[in-house]
């Protein structure tokens, strides 16, 4: 009977994410449209954009490879399976064993590898200059999160996500230093690895400070809007991430009833919703930083990690 | 069994001295290279053979009547052994498959079969025999031989530039190395003199001399492995070597250098001092961090795959520092885990720098040039050599659901458990080698993406990238066994984690939880939900959403494709020398990393304006260790030859009078015991 309701729960966790996902994305560009005085898109518009590019053709460029092609199939379904086993309204997946936190950060490094040889396919200059920035990006931002993992598992006693989360839920987190200093580099590492401002403009329109974007150029079609979903899929999984690490309330506990899984299922829906809005405020208030000063931002997000890491290491917990 | 290994490897030896007999024979290559196949496979079993047995079965022995005068030579299959007998001659047999099959289009790049033949199976039953030693005569022995016929390989390709130099400091570290162990084994063996293992495991030593042991092993063995700052030596010489004598050299001899660090330090020094694993952990991260660092600043293929087995010997070096740490604390089934990760991480670094180098054999052979900058769009000429070299980058680049991550994975949860070391230095250590580690697997990724990206994808940028030829079905044969081995050590690490056990346990005396049961699918190496894995499972849920996926896009998207020119922004330019290069796709971790770590350093020259000489950059690297550690002594050793070099050229008289010098001098140093 568990093996059901966790197989359920899981089903439904990975049909949610996929669903959910682009409302999020389109829930952050309202709100940034809002803060600039603009009526902005309705929160539909993600999902109709998505499915006109599906209706569209693909362009190739002549001496693309199958990496090229079978990338955004490969991306996607590594972020979607890497989404699904992150506890969003319950700590009950049936798979959720089969990646703990390390194994989590590990599969999106794999999705980032295969877009960036993605981009390297063509050989056109953008494509290699986004490969190359963001591998740049991600040689700082993935130890960082290794260091958050760290401390994560260091308090809690474990890797496994489900259960730092139900350790979370009965830690006040705001009495905790290396927590805070974690939580701190983690929404570093978050802003980095979704490529949103300070460190990436998803928005730009001027090449040359692109990273992501560049990479992803010569999209077109249904490659495209694979791409544009796995960016919407991996900003809901870092958002549930999150708040499945650092504010889990309202999580449905182990042999919950409905109505803890109605609780469940209604605060995230509200976490994501103050986490979109939070980033639509954050992004509006800051201006992009110069690629060269982000060794500063995401080290410094590393460094918070570190000394977090330490913190637990000389004190065991404090 | 040991005796059948014996004969396999003495059979090798024989094969040395046929290849010399039949040189003028058109077959002898294909012949040695097969029969190299044959007998390694033999012996892979024989160790699969013991391993499989189970800890009741004693190690067996073999005296055999030659060495030394007053001491018989002594051989040994312990569990220990027989783990690095199969990781070893899996490395030779299938490298040996790669050589047979390019012994036969030996391509225009090749050295003189003359020249590779007779050492190359040599170079195998070295090894071997290194890693059944039983006593201190033969283990120098073999270690030394097989030094000195990998030096000989490495000269193997004697014109090419720079390839005597790499010889040359090859020759002096490995000696250096050698004397280290000497001493190392000198001190072990005590007044008595006794070199035989068992005698050496049976004296009691003292922390002092213990710890000596430790540091000449480091400077043995470890130099010999490639850790920091000895490991200049090994990005000249490995790649020297033809394609699978570096597969060999770099996947399978500093294997055997880690045999003999585990063998000197955790078997025969006696208990372990807590802070010998802190030492061991703190190299180990330095080493991991420093490899992929200058990694990523290579534009030569091989060289930058050499310098990648230095950053996996560092992350090797890790795991054994914190099991030596665990160890001395009393902790021993965390020992055994950490014991086990790195052990794994042996086998899996066998495996897939193995295959890198192949695959690098199989471009070098069908562009011939190493350097990455004039390769590219090699996946549409060589599409199967991509395949495996594709396999083995995101292997190495600890990218679940392949090996590496497995290994890697453990010695994180290995590290997680520090804080079980009540020592305090270890509780700066231990978060320390973690960062390190981090931070290694994160630059070896971006260097990953670079070494495939810029000769496999892209555009080609010479004539000979673009009319590449695919290499031969036997070599792709090899290269495939290897990928398959690394796709199926990160789906299910638990056959070889079996295969470990027996090693791990013969040394800490504790098994790691989930490393003998039959729980094949999920990987758990501790008791209870601390953490677990499953790389099948992992792949089995990417696999089916991507199947998902390809109904839905299939039912709903539209199907068309239209082949173009690509838009690149509106600007697309037919040159491919517009594409970024090795060195351009490194340059932001250049900036970032590599001005600090290895002093990296632009320089751009701008002609002026109405010249119309190009603009260059130039890159200059600094290596620390080569100018702190080595230029001093060889600085030394000049001044001194110098010195001396004024003591030849003198008349008579004066070399008369330093005759009399002498005399006088050996008769005062007699004076005291008259």
């Amino acid at each position: 009977m568990a093996l059901i309701i966790e197989f359920l729960y899981q089903v439904a966790q990975t049909l949610l994410v996929v669903a959910v996902a682009p409302g999020v994305t389109g829930l952050v560009r309202w709100v940034k449209a809002r803060l600039q005085r603009r009526r902005g898109p309705p929160l539909v518009q993600v999902y109709r954009n998505l499915a006109r590019l599906l209706r569209k053709e693909v362009a190739l460029a002549d001496n693309s490879s199958w990496v090229y092609r079978v990338a955004p199939y490969l991306v996607f379904s590594t972020v979607w399976t890497a989404a699904s086993l992150v506890p969003a309204f319950s700590t009950q997946l049936l798979f959720g064993p089969a990646a703990d936190l390390i194994a989590l950060v590990a599969l999106l490094a794999s999705a980032r590898f295969i877009l960036a040889l993605a981009a390297l396919d063509i050989g056109t200059s953008f494509g290699g200059l986004g490969a190359s920035r963001e591998m740049m990006i991600a040689s700082l931002a993935e130890p960082a999160m290794l260091m958050i993992v760290f401390v994560l598992s260091l308090s809690a006693g474990t890797t496994h996500l489900p259960a730092v989360a139900e350790y979370m839920t009965l830690q006040p987190i705001f009495f905790q230093v290396q927590l805070v200093l974690a939580a701190i580099a983690m929404i570093i590492v978050a802003i980095a690895e979704n490529a949103r401002i300070p460190v990436d403009n998803p928005a730009t329109h001027l090449e040359l400070t692109m990273v992501h974007e560049a990479m992803v150029l010569e999209y077109s079609g249904r490659h495209l809007a694979l791409i544009e979903a796995t960016s919407s899929v991996k900003l809901v999984l870092y958002l549930t991430l999150f708040s499945c690490l650092f504010v889990p309330w309202g999580m449905a506990p182990t042999n919950g009833g409905p109505v803890d899984l109605a609780i469940g299922l209604g605060t995230w829906l509200v976490k994501l919703g103050v986490g979109a809005v939070a980033l639509a405020l954050f992004e509006t208030c800051i201006a992009k930083m110069r690629l060269f000063r982000l060794g500063d931002l995401i080290g410094g997000g590393f460094l918070f990690g570190l000394l977090g890491v330490i913190l637990m290491f000389v004190f065991g917990s404090l | 069994m040991l005796e059948l290994v014996l004969i396999g490897a003495g059979t090798e030896v024989v094969l040395g001295m046929v290849a010399v007999g039949g040189r003028r024979v058109p077959w002898i290559g294909s012949f040695i290279y097969g029969a190299c196949v044959a007998i390694s496979a033999v012996i892979c079993l024989c160790g699969l053979a013991v391993l499989t047995a189970g800890h009741s079965v004693p190690a067996q022995a073999v005296i055999l009547p030659f060495g030394l005068p007053w001491q018989h030579a002594h051989f040994r299959l312990d569990a220990l052994s027989a783990l690095f007998l199969v990781i070893v001659n899996l490395g030779c047999g299938v490298t040996s498959l790669f050589a047979f099959g390019h012994s036969r289009h030996p391509g225009r790049h090749a050295p003189e079969a003359i020249r590779v033949l007779p050492f190359y199976p040599v170079f195998l039953a070295a090894m071997t025999l290194v890693v059944l030693a039983d006593d201190a005569f033969v283990f120098l022995f073999s270690w030394e031989l097989m030094s000195l016929v990998s030096w000989l390989l490495v000269l193997s390709n004697h014109r090419e530039k720079g390839n005597d130099h790499a010889g040359f400091v090859y020759l002096i570290m490995a000696g250096v190395g050698t004397v280290a162990l000497l001493l190392a084994f000198g001190l072990l063996a005590g007044t008595e003199g006794d070199y035989t293992f068992a005698a050496i495991r049976s004296l009691p030593h003292g922390v002092t001399l213990a710890s000596s042991v430790l540091a000449l092993a480091l400077i043995g063995a470890g130099g010999k492995a490639g850790i920091f700052p000895l490991h200049v030596w090994l990005p000249l010489a490995h790649p020297a070597a033809p394609s699978y004598v570096s597969a060999l050299m770099s996947g399978v001899m500093t294997k055997v250098a880690v045999y003999g660090f585990i063998r000197l330090v955790f078997d025969l020094a006696g208990p372990a001092q807590w802070w010998w694993g802190a030492l061991v952990m703190v190299i180990g991260g330095i080493t991991a961090v420093m490899g992929v660092v200058e990694a990523l600043m290579q534009h030569d293929l091989k060289r930058l795959l050499a310098y990648h087995t230095v950053e996996n010997i560092g992350i090797i070096f890790i795991g054994l520092g914190l099991a030596l740490a665990f160890q001395a604390s009393a902790q021993p089934t965390v020992a055994a885990l950490a014991l086990t990760a790195a052990l794994l991480h042996v086998f899996n670094h066998s495996v897939f720098k193995s295959l890198l180098f192949l695959g690098s054999g199989a471009v070098l052979w069908a562009t011939g040039n190493r350097n990455m900058e004039l390769q590219g769009g090699l996946i549409h000429r060589m599409p199967g050599t991509a395949i495996a070299f594709l396999i083995g980058s995101a292997a190495i680049s600890a990218l679940p659901p392949l090996n590496g991550f497995v290994s890697e994975w453990l010695i994180l949860q290995g590290l997680l458990f520090g804080q079980l070391l009540p020592q305090w230095l270890m509780k700066l250590t231990v978060p320390a080698v973690a960062a390190m580690l981090a931070l290694s697997a994160a630059l070896a990724a971006a260097c990953f993406v670079k070494a495939f990206g810029i000769v496999f994808l892209g555009r080609p940028r010479t004539e000979a990238a673009a009319t590449a030829p695919e290499t031969d079905g036997v070599s792709l044969t090899a290269m495939f066994l290897l990928a398959g081995l690394c796709v199926f050590t990160g789906i299910l690490p638990a056959p070889i984690l079996a295969l470990i056990e027996p090693a791990t346990w013969q040394i800490t005396r504790e098994t790691m939880a989930g490393a003998s049961d039959t729980n094949w699918l999920w990987l758990v190496p501790t008791d209870g939900l601390r953490a677990s894995y499953s790389g099948l499972v992992m792949l089995v849920l990417i696999v089916l959403s991507a199947g998902a996926l390809g109904l839905v896009m299939r039912r709903f998207a539209d199907h068309g494709l239209r082949r173009g020119p690509p838009w690149d922004c509106g600007f697309p330019c037919s040159d491919p020398a517009t594409q970024y290069t090795a060195s351009s796709f490194a340059q932001p971790i250049r900036r970032v990393f590599g001005s600090v770590l290895v002093g990296a350093r632009e320089e751009i020259s701008m002609p002026e304006p109405g010249d119309r000489f190009p603009a260059r950059i130039e890159v200059f690297l600094i290596d620390y260790a080569w100018i702190w550690l080595y230029r001093p002594p060889a600085l030394l050793v000049q001044w001194l030859a110098g010195w001396i070099n004024t003591m030849q050229h003198q008349t008579i008289r004066t070399y008369l009078s330093y005759m009399f010098a002498v005399l006088i001098v050996l008769l005062m140093v007699v004076m005291p015991w008259r």
